[in-house]
């Protein structure tokens, strides 16, 4: 890629990250969520490999890793749902529901919240990750 | 309403533009054009959670398309379009849309909703959760067995994409298979 | 009259996928269709002079279009980009071994 497209990469990759951090810890005060703030840290990455190439970006979020952090973030929001348990039912919102407008507020929310962004963005990660693999390989194959 | 009235025209021509283009990357950017405008539309009926969503989904699908698209652009040999095929579709849509509109005088008027059980969720949404974006507490406390549902079809879109995108499998007489780690 | 204009973007994309050729067509078609019915949701909870449904600090009146059916929906576009996402996986393979999106083509089953 360009110089241009280098630099301004490297300028706003990092800005990206922490807004897609945002949206998803005030994903109950604000609208946003889980689903929007795990694809656009996905997408930070993504932007990262498109600029650099795969193997730059490999370096700093490896396959395994992605692998895990999806695995892990199911796991998270399973968990939080059958400790619901001790409440009552399953899903039951148990934590502590503070006072509203404050960040740690509204129960069980952010902690799912953050469970659904970990799975989103490193599954969504791993498929385009997937793709580039292909496509090279095909590459080096037909020549 | 008139500027909803002037996306949607944006957006069916948009969609006819993509329908009919012959180059592939035309296409794939009035597609993205059209998810734009909904997007936007979005916004005019006052669901911040979808435009964002939407937007950002959108441009995951272009890139992901583009990259698909860009370097396997050989258009296919037209040998003869299939005129009656085209016909019996026409007609079906047609027919279609005819029965549709009957069947829209049924539902309530376009700005007048049947609320049953949201004015439950908005009267009670605050106090039973804690949480002040409506929309984030019903789908993650009243209804969160729905998002679990979610999660689970997430997860196995990406378990058939890495399966299916794999290079270690039959091998054919003098072909190389390298080894790649997933 | 509005539900009618969804009703007929929805119709374009079901024409783009049962006359086209092209394998990407038809994955853009899908695309279509599912733009529609999401669209045709929301269209259905719009309250006229409503607010967005989110509580704010100082407020007086609580008039809010309906929240059910965008949380509905903001699960479907999510499933709707898994979809995506694994057909075009499937469309690229199939360009792979067939080395042409036509779909009169590609027709042999393997045994």
């Amino acid at each position: 890629m360009t110089l241009i497209v280098k630099t301004i990469t490297r300028l706003t990759v990092g800005l990206i990250l922490l807004y897609g951090i945002y949206i998803v810890t005030h994903g109950h005060l604000s609208p946003g969520g889980g689903f929007a703030g795990g694809v656009i840290i996905a997408l930070s990455f993504v932007h990262l490999m498109l600029a650099f190439g795969k193997d730059l970006a490999l370096k700093k979020l490896s396959e395994s890793l992605a692998s895990f952090f999806e695995s892990f973030g199911a796991i998270m929001f399973l968990t939080i749902a059958l400790l619901g348990f001790i409440g009552g039912y399953f899903f039951f919102n148990f934590v502590f529901k503070g006072k509203p407008f404050n960040l740690f507020s509204a129960g069980i929310i952010p902690l799912c919240n953050i469970a659904i962004c970990l799975k989103v963005g490193a599954g969504l990660f791993a498929v385009f990750v997937a793709l580039v693999l292909l496509s090279s390989t095909t590459q080096k194959g037909n020549k | 309403m008139f500027e909803l009235y002037f996306l949607l025209l944006f957006m069916i021509l948009g969609a006819i533009i993509a329908v009919e283009m012959k180059d592939l990357l035309s296409s794939v950017v009035a597609v993205g054009a059209v998810g734009l405008g909904l997007s936007v539309a979005f916004l005019i009926l006052k669901a911040p959670d979808l435009a964002i969503t939407q937007l950002v989904v959108e441009i995951l699908c272009l890139i992901i398309l583009i990259r698909a698209t860009i370097r396997r652009d050989i258009p296919p040999l037209e040998r003869g379009k299939e005129v009656v095929g085209s016909i019996m579709v026409l007609l079906f849509i047609g027919g279609f849309l005819f029965f549709a509109y009957s069947a829209l005088k049924d539902l309530p008027s376009f700005g007048h909703p049947i609320m049953r059980v949201s004015q439950n969720y908005l009267a009670e949404g605050l106090k039973k959760t804690g949480a002040t974006n409506l929309v984030t507490s019903v789908i993650l406390d009243f209804r969160a067995y729905d998002t679990l549902g979610e999660a689970t079809v997430l997860f196995t879109a990406v378990v058939g994409v890495l399966v299916v995108l794999r290079r270690i499998g039959r091998k054919k007489v003098g072909e190389i298979v390298k080894e790649e780690d997933e | 009259m509005i539900y009618l204009m969804c009703l007929i973007l929805f119709s374009i994309g079901i024409y783009c996928i049962l006359v086209k050729r092209n394998l990407i067509k038809i994955i853009i078609g899908i695309g279509i269709v599912e733009y529609a019915v999401n669209l045709f949701f929301i269209l259905l909870g719009y309250r006229a002079g409503g607010r967005a449904p989110i509580l704010d600090e100082k407020q007086v009146v609580q008039n809010m279009v309906d929240p059910l059916p965008q949380a509905l929906i903001l699960t479907a576009i999510v499933i709707g980009l898994a979809v995506t996402v694994l057909i075009v996986s499937i469309a690229v393979r199939i360009y792979e071994k067939y080395g042409t999106f036509d779909i009169t083509k590609i027709r042999r089953l393997r045994g």
